[in-house]
């Protein structure tokens, strides 16, 4: 520690500090632009000039480090003229727009103006004018207001990992823009806005919609990814008009990806659903009262179960529900003698489940992620799967060299500097996890586990030893498993080889996650017993009652055709949403308006194991209820005990275990090997994506993301040998039949997709026909 | 020319062959460089006579050569790198382009032994992008000396290995600021970085870098050759051995002029012809455009050195000497400056980002018969915020011209303000030469 005297206060300081953060510890405040803690340092708004001893001129204090028995004046003579001098010349061109700036109000540049502008301008030149720029359906630009911080330059290019943005052009000329016009909609993009301490980029879905002191501010946690990033959701008269993050130095820092950012657009949507609705005689479907539609369920879900057995009930739950709505439909299930309860919607493979230690998690902290020096991940696309948990693995391999490889069927851009990738079909991806395990195994000099020994066959691939090589010399190392890995029709043994993986080369070993609580539904036991169907299970034997909560049937599951069919079989089928939608209206007989999570209190149980309970920051819209108040008297229409909950907070304490930390664990049993099913000649296999703004209920509806290039339409994607392969061009319209019904779909040359593989996004309307995610294709020219 | 100029040669016509290898080592070049090899000079002789030497950095600065030298931190192990700033951007400044022209193996000599003695294992020279050709006469100088086996691989049969490349800019003249330079050299946006630390400890791609001005690098041979002692006895103690002087302006043969550090200005003057048509000496800005203008009685009385040009209150600078006769008005040529500043701040401070705009729009308005009584002391105020306040000096140069400016010939901007015309009248096409309408025409 340093001692140092700054306005005559005696402050310490850790080595190696600057000026302003030693003042930041100290609770002085030094105004400042260009400087943010979490980026690198510019040095040149030149605000932060303050008087240091013995130097012949003011020094930034965010670039002076200090030094033992540094004396510093922030508030001396010297220094309030060399800030107020900048805080004119700052002025001199800004446009002083503050009445129709959107940034008013929680404006930097306006907040130390008051203390160091001037009341009157000396300035009476000509004001340089900029252009506006499009950056996209995200992001405003009002290019006057601009100050030449560079903040939002750097974040791209450091924390981004794209640099979207640049500072073209010299001296007062010199001015923010993208590369070649392109728009900025990367997904994590949107912290630019915050980071723009004046009004030159602000939210454009917020544009004009409100002052920020007509705000009401309340935390949040995100429903999205697994990350479960903190937020601060703004309200104006009751309605959601803005989010933003809320800083936590072990989450998610003081940032915030695109979706959770944008997705409350949603909440405003037409096709919120806000009264019950029930379906009256073929696709009639007619508003009721709260009163009639539970009646009517618990009376049909009565008969249901006595003519059929309590078995011919299912429930099915999005990933992204709360804890308490999923402990209390799996508890109403379960109360009506049915074991058939699910979150896992997209899953195929449910094997380990009978061989499963715990709740599946990162199976480590995300501030470890820090000082690793390996990290193998398979099967996701980290930067959409989980934006943030990314960007820390950016950072950590951008500064430390942290050696990111993968195994999987796709290979996209991370941007950042990668290991080796494995790029690999979905059938080979066990192989070559077995064979990265073998080539372990020879390189550590330990055994693999006797019942997997037999299974790793054939030579390793240049790629897994390579793998394997890297991972037995970093010192600290961990395997993931994302999305694609949980939905293979092998996840189990993926999941078994992973680790084993781990276990030989001493690393953490776990589970990105799909949803905002992917590991709550496992906590509070949303899963089927020993009797009981699971997910996949009750659409393939189809049952005589559902439950859906959250879900929509068509988009929300691995074969949305399918589940379609299921449950508008079904006698009765009740849906909990939020939205209307086409697919639950083929589906569903009652729609029940659910709150999202904006609109009731819940729990998240992120990929880390953190349970983070939020309450509404709104009002209910219309009769919409929460999902917890639903089931709650459902299960009192039912009588079934227990169901007697008087808030949300008694059925947290209930669903999840006092511990949640001890209930978190990565460990299968064996799992024998799947049947190798040899693919027919001249078919390709099927890759799928969910994109990330086509995940769950919420995204899928918020208009501004809709108009970024991640929600591009569907395509059929190959590498150009593929390509050439089926005989078909890039830009081709083309046929694809799988499973279920053919759809047509636009040919793209990706040369990121596996060589025999199409890669094909689910959850969108136009690839729903297509049948389950994974599985053999065939792709001719329309 | 001088009779002691070391670095330009002497030549008739356009020079010829002058530069080529062959006439440099006729010349006794590269004797040094085949010494030091040879006898493996320790690094520590080779800087304590540049130190005695008392040569100073010729880009503008004047930074005692032998003191940077003995900065890089040699043990530092990995890849040192040693630098030429030929970057010469500034209005008035044409010295380097010369030594390159017709010197060049000189300015290779002098890094290849600052490679030497500072453990550096490649160089570049960055040279101004508006000289193009200039570049291609560099490399080709190159080429002779890579075939010569003076650069490359094992110099002249020992273990000293030393690359040297050619860079040209694209004319930025804030590239030749030295951070800013070495970003331009890494491929960035060239603007200076923010020091600490210094190029010597953080360089081109994080490694040591040491740079110097071509014509420093091109005087070392000579230093080198005729001892420290003597190079110092050639000029002035503090400021020895010779300078090119650029003297531009209004004198009968502007060029460069090679000189002991220390002569008259009087006598810089009469060899470049005395005043055009016999005119009378109004002002002169020794050292390049950034330096303070000095009034005719006041340079007249100046011997060329660090000391004594600093002490009449301006600076040597790279030796720029701009003259300016009596048909000069003070305010165009300020708005000229101005102008030059505004147009080459980089952006990155808001000091000089903003203030110099700001300064040139005033003086444009004064200069236009728009001038309002309250801008003499506006211009003053805004020139003193500038200064001292940004990353590098390039703030301070634009700010200096405007407060010599209005120190010398404030009477000059209060006329123009008061009668929205020039005291001056303009210069008269009788007195002989061609003069450019923008010149000719009144304010």
């Amino acid at each position: 520690m340093l001692e140092i005297e700054i306005d005559g206060k005696a402050v310490q300081a850790p080595d190696g500090s600057t000026v302003m953060e030693a003042a930041t510890l100290a609770g002085i405040y030094i105004p400042h632009f260009c400087y943010h803690k979490k980026l690198s340092i510019a040095a040149s708004c030149r605000m932060c000039l303050v008087q240091v001893e013995k130097a012949p001129k003011p020094l930034p204090a965010c670039a002076t480090p200090v030094t033992n028995g540094m004396k510093v004046w922030t508030r001396s003579e010297s220094a309030v003229k060399a800030q107020k001098a900048v805080m004119e010349f700052l002025l001199i061109n800004h446009p002083l727009d503050c009445p129709v700036c959107d940034q008013g109000g929680e404006c930097q540049l306006q907040d130390i103006a008051v203390g160091y502008g001037g009341n009157a301008s000396r300035f009476h030149e000509e004001k340089r004018v900029w252009v506006n720029k499009n950056y996209g359906p995200l992001i405003s630009s009002d290019a006057c207001r601009c100050i030449n911080c560079t903040r939002c330059v750097r974040f791209t290019a450091e924390i981004g990992g794209v640099q979207e943005m640049g500072q073209a052009y010299r001296g007062d000329h010199a001015e923010i823009m993208t590369f070649l016009g392109r728009s900025v909609d990367s997904e994590l993009s949107g912290n630019v806005i915050d980071l723009c301490p004046v009004g030159a980029l602000t939210s454009k879905p917020f544009r004009y919609r409100a002052r920020s002191w007509e705000l009401t501010r309340r935390r949040s946690v995100s429903p999205h990814d697994a990350f479960g990033s903190g937020l601060v959701v703004q309200t104006h008269r009751d309605a959601v008009v803005r989010v933003l993050p809320l800083a936590n130095d072990e989450l998610n820092e003081c940032w915030l990806n695109d979706k959770d950012r944008f997705s409350y657009e949603a909440l405003a949507s037409e096709q919120r659903l806000t009264l019950p609705m029930m379906r009256r005689d073929g696709d009639n479907w007619q508003t009721v009262s709260w009163q009639i539609a539970l009646e009517f369920i618990a009376s049909t879900l009565r008969d249901v179960v006595k003519e059929q057995g309590g078995q011919a009930v299912g429930a099915l739950a999005s990933p992204h529900a709360t804890v308490e709505e999923m402990f209390l439909l799996q508890k109403l299930v379960r109360g009506l003698g049915s074991d058939n309860v699910d979150f896992r919607l997209r899953r195929t493979d449910f094997r380990a489940d009978a061989v499963r230690a715990g709740a599946p998690w990162l199976g480590m902290k995300v501030v470890d992620i820090h000082d690793l020096n390996d990290v193998l991940v398979v099967g996701s696309f980290l930067r959409k799967d989980a934006p943030l948990l990314c960007q820390k693995v950016r950072h950590s391999a951008l500064r430390h060299g942290l050696r990111v490889h993968t195994v999987g069927p796709n290979a996209e851009n991370w941007l950042m500097p990668m290991g080796t990738r494995a790029l690999v079909g979905p059938t080979e991806m066990v192989d070559t996890l077995a064979q990265i395990a073998a080539a372990l195994a020879k390189e550590t000099g330990k055994t693999l586990s006797k019942s997997l020994a037999e299974r790793a066959k054939g030579e390793p691939s240049e790629a897994a030893l390579a793998i394997a090589r890297s991972l037995a010399e970093g010192e600290k190392t961990a395997v993931w498993l994302g999305n694609l890995a949980e939905q293979h029709p092998r996840a189990a043994e993926l999941h078994l080889w992973g680790q084993e993986i781990a276990r030989l080369a001493g690393a953490a070993f776990g589970f990105i996650g799909e949803a905002a609580n992917s590991v709550g539904g496992y906590l509070v036991d949303a899963l089927p017993g020993a009797q009981g169907l699971n997910a996949s299970e009750m659409i393939v034997a189809p049952r005589h009652a559902y439950i859906l909560l959250g879900a929509e049937p068509d988009l929300d599951f691995v074969d949305g055709a399918a589940t379609v069919a299921a449950l508008a079989r079904a006698r009765l089928t009740v849906a909990l949403t939020a939205f209307d939608s086409p697919g639950l209206r083929q589906a569903a007989d009652v729609m029940l308006p659910l709150a999202p999570f904006t609109e009731t209190s819940g729990t998240f149980v992120n990929c880390l194991g953190w349970a983070q309970s939020f309450n509404a920051v709104a009002p209910p819209r219309g009769e919409v209820r929460p999902g917890w108040k639903i089931l709650r008297v459902l299960g009192n229409l039912l009588e079934l005990p227990g169901f007697e909950y008087a808030d949300s907070e008694s059925v947290r304490a209930e669903a999840l275990p006092a511990d949640v930390a001890a209930k978190l664990n990565n460990a299968i049993g064996d799992v024998p090997a799947a049947e190798e099913i040899a693919p027919r000649a001249g078919s390709l296999q099927r890759v799928t994506d969910v994109p990330i703004h086509f995940a769950d209920p919420l995204v899928r509806r918020a208009p501004s993301l809709q108009k970024t290039k991640d929600a591009a339409a569907p395509a059929a994607r190959m590498s150009a040998a593929t390509l050439a392969q089926v005989g078909v061009a890039a830009g081709d319209k083309v046929r694809v039949t799988g499973v279920g019904d053919p759809v047509e779909l636009v040919a793209e040359a990706d040369e990121g997709v596996a060589p025999g593989c199409v890669r094909i996004a689910a959850a969108h309307p136009t690839t729903v026909a297509l049948g389950p995610f994974f599985g053999e294709l065939t792709v001719e020219r329309v | 020319m001088s009779a002691h100029a070391l670095i330009l040669p002497k030549f008739d016509g356009d020079g010829g062959d002058v530069w080529r290898l062959e006439n440099y080592v006729a010349r006794g070049g590269y004797e040094v460089l085949k010494k030091i090899v040879a006898e493996k000079t320790p690094a520590e002789a080779i800087i304590a006579e540049l130190k005695a030497s008392g040569l100073r950095g010729r880009g503008g600065a004047g930074f005692p050569t032998g003191l940077k030298w003995s900065f890089m931190p040699r043990s530092f192990p990995g890849d040192k790198f040693v630098v030429c700033n030929s970057d010469e951007g500034e209005p008035g400044t044409f010295k380097d382009r010369d030594i390159l022209r017709y010197n060049p193996h000189a300015v290779i000599e002098g890094m290849i032994i600052g490679a030497w003695v500072m453990g550096c294992t490649r160089g570049y020279n960055y040279i101004h992008g508006e000289i193009f050709e200039i570049y291609q006469r560099f490399e080709a100088a190159l080429e002779e000396a890579r075939a010569a086996g003076l650069l490359g691989q094992n110099i002249l049969g020992s273990d000293f290995s030393f690359e040297l490349f050619a860079h040209h800019g694209y004319g930025a003249y804030v590239c030749g600021e030295e951070t800013a330079l070495l970003e331009s050299l890494e491929g960035k946006k060239g603007q200076p970085r923010f020091k600490p630390p210094f190029p010597a400890s953080y360089g081109i791609y994080g490694k040591p870098t040491t740079i110097n001005n071509t014509e420093t690098f091109a005087s070392v041979p000579f230093v080198l050759k005729m001892g420290g002692e003597a190079y110092l006895a050639l000029g002035k103690p503090n400021s020895g051995g010779t300078k090119i002087f650029s003297i531009s302006g209004h004198v009968s043969r502007p060029g460069n002029y090679e000189l002991e550090l220390g002569t008259p200005f009087a006598e810089l003057l009469q060899m470049a012809g005395g005043m055009r048509a016999g005119r009378k000496l109004k002002a002169v800005i020794p050292g390049g455009s950034s330096a303070p203008v000095l009034p005719a009685d006041i340079i007249m009385d100046c011997t060329l050195d660090f000391d004594a040009i600093s002490k009449a209150g301006s600076m040597l600078g790279s030796g720029a000497v701009i003259v300016m006769d009596e048909t000069t008005c003070m305010v165009r040529a300020l708005e000229r400056l101005s102008y030059f500043y505004h147009d080459e701040s980089c952006g990155q401070c808001t000091p000089c980002r903003e203030g110099s705009g700001w300064l040139y729009r005033i003086v444009h308005r004064i200069e236009h018969g728009m001038g309002r009584e309250e801008d003499i002391d506006l211009l003053r105020s805004v020139a003193d915020n500038i200064p001292g306040r940004t990353i590098c000096a390039l703030g301070d140069a634009a700010a200096g011209p405007v407060k010599s400016f209005l120190k010398h010939f404030e009477d000059e901007f209060i006329y123009h303000i008061e009668h929205k015309e020039c005291l001056v009248p303009p210069a008269r096409q009788e007195d002989g030469f061609l003069i450019p309408d923008y010149v000719s025409r009144p304010c």
